[in-house]
């Protein structure tokens, strides 16, 4: 059953989801990137949540005027409407008061979460039934869902791909750099509407599958989880389009074979399993690697410190330097170096003098700008120029306990 | 209207929403001084989960294991967004992402392949609460307030969360000093000996406490309105955080008291039958408000001096 | 250099000194900030810390005060750690490190100085309010005592600071970057008030970036880029040598030259 899921033959419609998921992944992933490098992934958790009330309002006009209230299209319309209205709240309550974008943020997804139940109770009273379909935005459904209605997701999900894919340079260089963007000419403000549009067109594509409270993940979640892998934010786009499509597909396949399996919870969950792994396992920045960094770099710096204390004859303090000394060879459990420790104390000490002589030299500024107290000497300068230093330090002395 | 009325079916509900509304908006002070307001954003969305867990694991609605675990919740969900803000260099907003939308989708998924037909769990109402059913009905007027036998049947929800406000109010009333001097000025704050980090996550697990005591009442997301627009509104309104709390807490009664007014009662007025979400109005009240105090409020634009002395 | 000018053990200079920090490194992710760095603050002194921008100088003052973690070292304070010896220091932190628009007002920013004696819940007392004006008056801010701080200028914040630490009534002020973008009158406010402190036995560490008032204002240095480069009085570690290889080739010669002009 999974198989014949993933390898979309399990209808026509199912395949259609599928493919709208996937593609709602990878523009979602995509656009989410842009968001995220600008510092403001949550502004998606308010634009979702505000697409509540439009529903909702659309819904109750379409019936008003004689018409079936859950067409879709015009449910979407009446999504987008009420979510660009919250995130003009959000601009307008960040910039014209005191407010922090976040409290804006946290202002707006509320009252307009709350605004939206209040008409949804409304609806419930206007007549018996109609309703169970706007329920399915709150968390998506694919269940039962027409074939026009697959069709328009997978539509828009491709659209908006095409605008990600049109736009991207420019909105790179504004995620990356927006004061550098703008004096190239880039008309920064516009280039950031642009990206909340795509955000906002992502948030109403994806309603219907994954549901507004969720689909905040989905523009989060492959974005964060690319960051892992690569410092290059293109790379950082094109990894979180592939994390996010391939999350929408798995999870809409697997939905579409087990009806009690949500499609949102379980897009959700597929893309977080994608963030975990590369939390923990990513070389770049994951956290095994940051971890074996670090207490490599802990080890270097103590032993450097203690070399140093050694050969200047002053007593160590710290335990773990000892520890880490003894460890090496270098020196014995009470503090004494043995000959070994002897011979490396002496070339740290040589070592620091010559960086104190490159330091205080103009010739040298380059070369001194790599000055951390760990760094090698010799991988910076010629043995020539060591040479030339250790002349004007004088002969080197024996460091005697 | 009459007590007859007045104290069986609107009393115990307004009360509640009151309770929870200032339960909710003391903490929701620090958090927006602090830039946190969303934390309470994705505390609110992690009791779904919590509460499922512990339904799981107790296999009962009961009050206590559910509120545990809600707290547990929201107690593994800071942890996780620090470390992967700690650990993985990400930025808070990203973090907190990743985590409440994976918990809250966890939770969905594990209600769904729950039977709680015969118990009253579901998405919506953990959404919204249902703050209209917690009537009194043994009352039959004032005179029950001093009824030993009518008291005995207050839902359970009033005096919970009465000890939920005051905890809440005891918290913030004795950490008043260290909680104002370190969300002013962290590092200062640690030089004078105050545990910073310790004092942080002491105002999550007040706000957790507040959003698990309230969720039941008013739903996971209407709750987060609660700790952020009354406090934004007062931070409008006055330059000095006493006076702020002070106002805050108005506005939240404010949003508490009209919003269940207005949504049991304006459809009534309007010629409508039902009435609509007594909890989806607080939310939207208390926007009315913030929206008031940020287009009128004494205090509303930013005093700072130019960062060039 | 012979050991013979030196009359105290290693550990009598520790218990000596106002603050003695032994082999202090602090690191932002893979690079050493502040590299295994001794400095032994003298008691009744003025002591500025001086080096190039990004050579630690803040960074070391915040670990040694435990503001931020250091990755190794320690840092005693009258000879005990620091946990023990908080209510004896007073640190100005850079102004620009909090939000201003915090809804309070100056007297409670000076009150804050307070929150030791304070506790809890313990009352504000006349007397505790007499202090409080008593130190706004050292700073010549007592007229904005009911001021929001939103609405100070630059100097005036910064004199707020100092303000709140004078309140603490410490024996050790530390002071990071106090003259950065404040307008001459609050300069010379601030500094009449580090010589008052200094005259009344009090020790003053101020991180300082204007090696042109250094001669006037302290009388010692303690020279850092990432390592201690010199640290002495300031006829004998303020020197064009010193300057030199704690600036590199960051300092432009007419600039140490004038400086050792200006040091005669």
């Amino acid at each position: 059953m999974l198989w014949q899921a993933l390898t979309l033959q399990l209808g026509y419609n199912a395949t259609l989801v599928a493919l709208g998921a996937a593609l709602l992944g990878v523009s979602s992933g995509v656009t989410g990137t842009f968001l995220f490098l600008r510092k403001r992934a949550l502004v998606s958790d308010a634009i979702s949540h505000a697409t509540l009330p439009g529903v909702a309002l659309a819904f109750m006009v379409m019936v008003a005027l004689g018409g079936e209230g859950r067409n879709l299209p015009g449910l979407l319309v009446g999504s987008a409407l009420s979510a660009w209205a919250g995130l003009l709240c959000v601009t307008w309550l960040t910039r014209h008061t005191r407010l922090a974008e976040d409290a804006a943020i946290g202002a707006v997804l509320s009252v307009f979460f709350g605004l939206g139940v209040v008409l949804l109770t409304v609806i419930q009273t206007m007549g018996t039934g109609k309703q169970a379909g706007l329920e399915g935005f709150l968390l998506g459904s694919t269940a039962g869902m027409l074939q026009t209605d697959a069709l328009i997701i997978a539509v828009g999900g491709a659209l908006a791909l095409a605008c990600i894919v049109l736009l991207r340079r420019p909105m790179t260089l504004v995620a990356f750099d927006p004061e550098y963007a703008q004096s190239r000419g880039l008309p920064v403000a516009r280039i950031d509407l642009a990206m909340m549009g795509l955000v906002m067109a992502v948030t109403v594509i994806g309603l219907k599958i994954v549901g507004l409270i969720l689909i905040v993940a989905l523009l989060i979640i492959p974005a964060v989880t690319g960051r892992f892998w690569t410092d290059r934010s293109d790379r950082v786009a094109l990894l979180a389009g592939l994390f996010g499509g391939l999350a929408g597909y798995l999870g809409a396949a697997i939905s579409a074979v087990a009806p009690n399996l949500p499609t949102g919870p379980i897009i959700v969950l597929a893309s977080f399993a994608f963030f975990v792994v590369s939390f923990i396992l990513a070389p770049g920045r994951g956290v095994l690697a940051e971890l074996f960094r670090y207490l490599r770099f802990q080890r270097r710096v103590h032993i450097r410190q203690g070399l140093l204390a050694l050969a200047q004859g002053q007593p160590i303090y710290e335990p773990l330097t000892l520890r880490l000394l003894k460890h090496a060879g270098l020196a014995r459990a009470d503090g004494v170096a043995t000959g070994k420790g002897r011979a490396h104390a002496a070339k740290a000490l040589r070592d620091e003098k010559r960086w104190e002589v490159l330091r205080a030299d103009h010739a040298h500024e380059a070369a001194a700008s790599h000055y951390d107290g760990l760094r090698d000497i010799e991988t910076v300068l010629t043995p020539d120029q060591i040479a030339e230093i250790d002349r004007r330090i004088g002969p080197p002395r024996q460091v005697v306990q | 209207m009459s007590g007859a009325d007045f104290v069986p079916l609107s009393l115990t509900p307004l009360l509640i929403g009151i309770f929870a509304a200032i339960a909710c908006a003391l903490p929701g002070n620090f958090l927006v001084l602090r830039r946190q307001a969303l934390i309470g954003d994705a505390i609110s969305h992690v009791v779904l989960p919590g509460i499922v867990v512990a339904f799981l694991l107790t296999g009962m609605i009961a009050a206590w294991p559910m509120m545990l675990g809600a707290a547990g919740a929201a107690l593994v969900a800071v942890a996780l967004i620090e470390a992967i803000r700690r650990l993985g260099r990400i930025e808070p907003g990203a973090a907190m992402g990743v985590i409440f939308t994976t918990m809250f989708a966890g939770g969905v998924l594990l209600l769904e392949q729950t039977d709680t037909s015969s118990v009253h769990l579901d998405v919506e109402h953990a959404l919204y609460g249902n703050l209209e059913s917690l009537i009194w009905l043994d009352a039959t007027g004032w005179s029950s307030l001093l009824d030993p036998q009518a008291l005995a049947y207050l839902p359970p929800e009033l005096p919970r969360m009465a000890v939920t406000l005051l905890v809440v109010s005891l918290f913030t009333w004795l950490l008043w000093r260290p909680l104002k001097l370190s969300t002013f000025d962290e590092g200062f704050a640690r030089t004078m000996g105050v545990r910073t980090g310790l004092l942080g996550l002491a105002l999550v697990v007040m706000a957790a406490l507040a959003a698990v005591a309230a969720f039941d009442a008013v739903g996971s997301i209407i709750v987060i309105a609660m700790f952020i627009c009354p406090p934004a509104a007062a931070r409008l309104m006055s330059n000095r955080l006493e006076a702020q709390i002070c106002w805050s807490i108005v506005f939240a009664t404010l949003s508490a008291v009209l919003g269940y007014v207005i949504a049991g009662y304006g459809p009534l007025w309007l010629g409508l039958e039902d009435a609509v979400s007594a909890a989806g109005m607080i939310a939207t009240v208390s926007g009315l408000i913030l929206g008031v105090t940020a287009v009128a409020g004494p205090c509303r634009t930013r005093s700072g001096a130019p960062s060039e002395g | 250099m012979l050991d013979l000018v030196r009359t105290r053990s290693p550990e009598e200079e520790i218990v000596a000194s106002p603050m003695a920090i032994r082999g202090l490194t602090v690191s932002y992710g893979q690079k050493p900030a502040v590299f295994s760095v001794d400095m032994t603050v003298q008691p009744g002194a003025m002591t500025a810390i001086i080096g190039p921008n990004g050579a630690g100088k803040s960074t070391l003052l915040k670990a040694a005060l435990g503001v931020i973690k250091p990755l190794s070292g320690r840092v005693t304070v009258y000879g005990k750690p620091l946990a023990a010896q908080r209510a004896r220091i007073a640190y100005v932190p850079q102004r620009a490190s909090v939000d201003w628009d915090f809804p309070t007002r100056v007297r409670d920013v000076v009150i804050m100085g307070l929150y030791r004696e304070l506790g809890l819940l313990r009352r504000v007392k006349p007397r505790h309010v007499e202090r409080t004006m008593d130190c706004l008056a050292r700073v010549g801010m007592t007229d904005f005592a009911d001021r929001q701080i939103g609405q100070l200028s630059g100097g005036q914040q910064q004199r707020v600071f100092l303000a709140r630490a004078l309140a603490q009534e410490a024996d050790l002020y530390l002071l990071d970057e106090p003259f950065a973008g404040v307008d001459a009158a609050t300069e010379k406010a601030i500094i009449g008030v580090l010589k008052a402190l200094k005259d009344e036995g009090k020790t003053v560490v101020a991180v300082h970036h204007d090696l042109a008032t250094v001669v006037d204002y302290f009388d010692r240095v303690f020279l850092i880029n990432t390592r201690k480069v010199a640290e002495g009085s300031v006829g004998d570690a303020f020197t064009a040598e010193t300057l030199q290889a704690a600036y590199g080739g960051r300092l432009a010669t007419a600039q140490i030259d004038q400086i050792s002009r200006a040091l005669g």
